[in-house]
């Protein structure tokens, strides 16, 4: 009776802290603009089945991508094992589930295996960020708490994992020595490797090992819940209603400012009159682009909380592969260390924001960074669940621009000519037709 | 070759003639001296084909993909309100470009502000000429079995999802396509959208177009085929700077189809 209550207060501690950790996020994420995803649902079911349930652009990279799968479907998987867990820790039960007689062999049996490859791919994956110099896991972007914070959830997977394992192998030993309370029921394919380091084990002692490895496996089931949300690793949660709202519009297709649009329409309306005053409005109007992160719409800053820092869109990026400033990568950490801060600063302010003369753009990503894109879309296709750092990039250019007449001088050129004569360079407007003269 | 006269949409109503096709120019191919040598080359296939067509001549102006992409949207979409109502009061229908950046300016971002159009890009209408047997091959085109190697405009690519369009031209060619490392959804850009084709580079260890045409050159080509004049100039640039122009060239995809295609057969007008 104690451990059920013990159990109960766990767990709902975990759901306590996890669910309003979730809280603190969308409030977030919902601080953003006004973007409207409501349309064209059948077509985005199905790129979120294709892109995050199927894993559809995991495998551009074969050893990550496959590894990430077996990482994928262990997770997934192994959670029917926990729904067992939880029943037996509320009502104090052993197996609850055991009564299924063969398919319950066949569960346990898949579980092991999946915990067996999950581990495997924990380890290549922490050879790989630790031992090998792959450019875009070392990379400046990750220094400090990024690099700690993948680590941690590699090695915690492999503990939990590695309790999971034990906690069958003592199982499987108390069941054979026909101990009270252990029923005859599941199949121990991979534990039985482990049953040797607890088979000298008194009845007590195999007993105390099932017993702590089944609380610690939970106990870091649950804490790991909590931290999720606090980590890059969130995005196992993110990337589903991040790819349902991908975009879906051809990659190149810039969005058409609807602001801009009524003053140029209004411009070329031969019956406006040019010296109507603005109509009164107690908004102070919206800036034109990308200055801070509450200027980015909802779902550029859901982008940023689902950013699992892989790297794929910075290794893809020609700037940064010519050894520019700009990492698309960093682009979206820097968004979400942003964002946070703004959410901090807003709750120890009773939920208001005043600014606080720190903006994204400047204080977090600089002109060069930005001036470096060349709009070539190659971190978009790269990203796995579909996020956009290069929308970012265009939409803060639009702020250097039409807030603060920022650019390089050659770019001011260009535009000049445009303005003047309809091409880029300055050419007289007159001889864009002389070419035909020469065929 | 002999000469031939291409009107304008002006000259085209004003005689109360309708073109099938307007070819949008676009800026490069208007007034830089290497582009519209491409510009001429589409020019003389849209000729031969016996394709009615028609330019806008000084009537056209820029689309404004460089300023929106620069950030400046104002100017962007003075430049399409300006372009439509161009394009609308002549009727426009279907339009061919020589320029991926127009393309999808065009194809994609023009409809919402009023300029409805079926776009297409040069090597995919070619593409139709082909097919529809408008266009013939010479027998022995020049270019059978040598080595070509094609870069992907990134605002036809992985903008437009067209890889294919480029490739079934090249291959109408007998010559021997060669596949970079980096292709298709997964091509490097050349280094001049977004605006970049007008600034000076970010500080760096290298050009983008340097490091581009390195892959280029990896498969030993003997043209570089291109179809945008941006990417055109960059891999030219990327050529010399490799020091291998004596021994590959970089050409429009249209040129090479000009080079290759019947077009001495072609009715003179």
């Amino acid at each position: 009776m104690i451990s059920q209550l013990l159990f109960l207060l766990l767990l709902s501690t975990g759901i306590f802290f996890f669910a309003r950790r979730i809280g603190v996020i969308r409030r977030n994420i919902n601080s953003g603009a006004h973007w409207d995803g409501s349309d064209r649902t059948s077509e985005r079911w199905a790129t979120m089945a294709r892109v995050a349930l199927g894993q559809g652009k995991m495998t551009t990279r074969p050893v990550a991508g496959f590894m990430h799968i077996l990482i994928y479907a262990g997770f997934v998987i192994i959670n029917i094992e926990i729904l067992e867990i939880l029943i037996d820790g509320l009502f104090g039960t052993h197996r609850v589930f055991a009564f299924l007689g063969p398919v319950y062999d066949f569960l346990i049996a898949s579980f092991e295996w999946l915990a067996a490859g999950v581990i495997l791919a924990c380890v290549v994956f922490f050879v790989r960020r630790n031992g090998m110099a792959i450019a875009r896991l070392a990379s400046n972007d990750l220094k400090g708490w990024p690099s700690l914070d993948a680590n941690i959830i590699l090695v915690v997977e492999v503990l939990l994992m590695f309790a999971f394992l034990s906690m069958n192998a003592a199982d499987a030993i108390a069941q054979s020595r026909g101990l009270e309370h252990y029923v005859t029921a599941g199949s121990f394919p991979v534990s039985s490797w482990l049953m040797p380091l607890y088979s000298g084990l008194s009845d007590a002692g195999v007993v105390a090992v099932e017993r702590g490895m089944w609380w610690f496996h939970i106990a870091g089931v649950l804490a790991f819940l909590v931290y999720v949300p606090y980590s890059k690793h969130f995005h196992i949660i993110l990337a589903f209603p991040n790819t349902y709202y991908s975009n879906l519009n051809p990659s190149g297709q810039m969005d058409n400012m609807a602001a801009v649009k009524k003053e140029v329409d209004l411009m070329m309306d031969p019956n406006a009159d040019p010296f109507a005053a603005a109509p009164p409005s107690d908004e102070p109007p919206a800036p034109f682009g990308v200055k801070d992160a509450p200027d980015l719409t909802w779902k550029q800053l859901l982008e940023a909380y689902t950013c699992t820092e892989c790297g794929r869109c910075t290794s893809e990026c020609p700037a940064n592969h010519t050894g520019k400033l700009l990492s698309p990568r960093k682009i979206m950490m820097s968004t979400r260390d942003r964002i946070e801060e703004i959410g901090q600063q807003r709750k120890a302010n009773g939920g208001k924001w005043e600014p606080d003369g720190k903006t994204l753009l400047g204080d977090w990503i600089t002109e060069e960074e930005l001036w470096a894109c060349t709009s070539c879309q190659a971190c978009v296709e790269a990203c796995p669940i579909n996020i956009s750092p290069m929308g970012i990039i265009l939409d803060m250019r639009r702020s250097l621009i039409m807030e603060d007449s920022k650019s390089p001088e050659s770019i001011t050129s260009m535009f000049n000519n445009i303005e003047n004569n309809g091409a880029p360079w300055a050419f007289p407007a007159g001889s864009r037709g002389d070419w035909t003269q020469e065929v | 070759m002999s000469s031939f006269h291409i009107p304008t949409m002006a000259e085209m109503t004003a005689s109360g003639q309708t073109p099938d096709v307007l070819f949008w120019v676009g800026c490069a191919g208007s007034f830089d001296d290497r582009a519209k040598r491409i510009t001429k080359a589409i020019a003389r296939i849209l000729h031969a084909s016996e394709t009615s067509f028609a330019v806008l001549g000084q009537e056209e102006s820029c689309t404004g993909d460089p300023a929106k992409r620069a950030g400046n949207e104002f100017l962007y979409q003075m430049q399409a309100a300006q372009n439509i109502a161009t394009l609308n009061g002549y009727g426009i229908k279907r339009i061919i470009t020589g320029c991926p950046h127009c393309f999808n300016a065009l194809k994609n971002e023009y409809p919402e502000l009023g300029g409805t159009y079926e776009v297409l890009h040069h090597t995919q209408f070619i593409r139709e000429l082909i097919e529809t047997g408008k266009l013939r091959m010479s027998g022995d085109t020049p270019f059978k079995g040598r080595r070509i190697t094609f870069h992907d405009p990134c605002y036809l690519g992985r903008s437009n999802g067209e890889y294919l369009a480029p490739r079934e031209v090249i291959a109408k060619l007998d010559a021997e396509l060669l596949e970079m490392r980096r292709c298709k959804q997964n091509a490097m850009c050349c280094g001049a959208g977004g605006a970049q084709m007008f600034k000076e580079a970010e500080s760096g260890d290298r050009e983008v177009n340097h490091a581009r045409t390195d892959q280029a050159l990896e498969t030993q080509p003997e043209v570089i085929a291109t179809g945008c004049p941006f990417c055109n100039t960059m891999m030219t640039d990327g050529v010399k700077n490799a020091e291998q122009e004596s021994n590959v060239v970089v050409k429009d995809i249209a040129e090479l189809i000009a080079e290759a295609a019947d077009l001495l057969d072609a009715p003179t007008p």
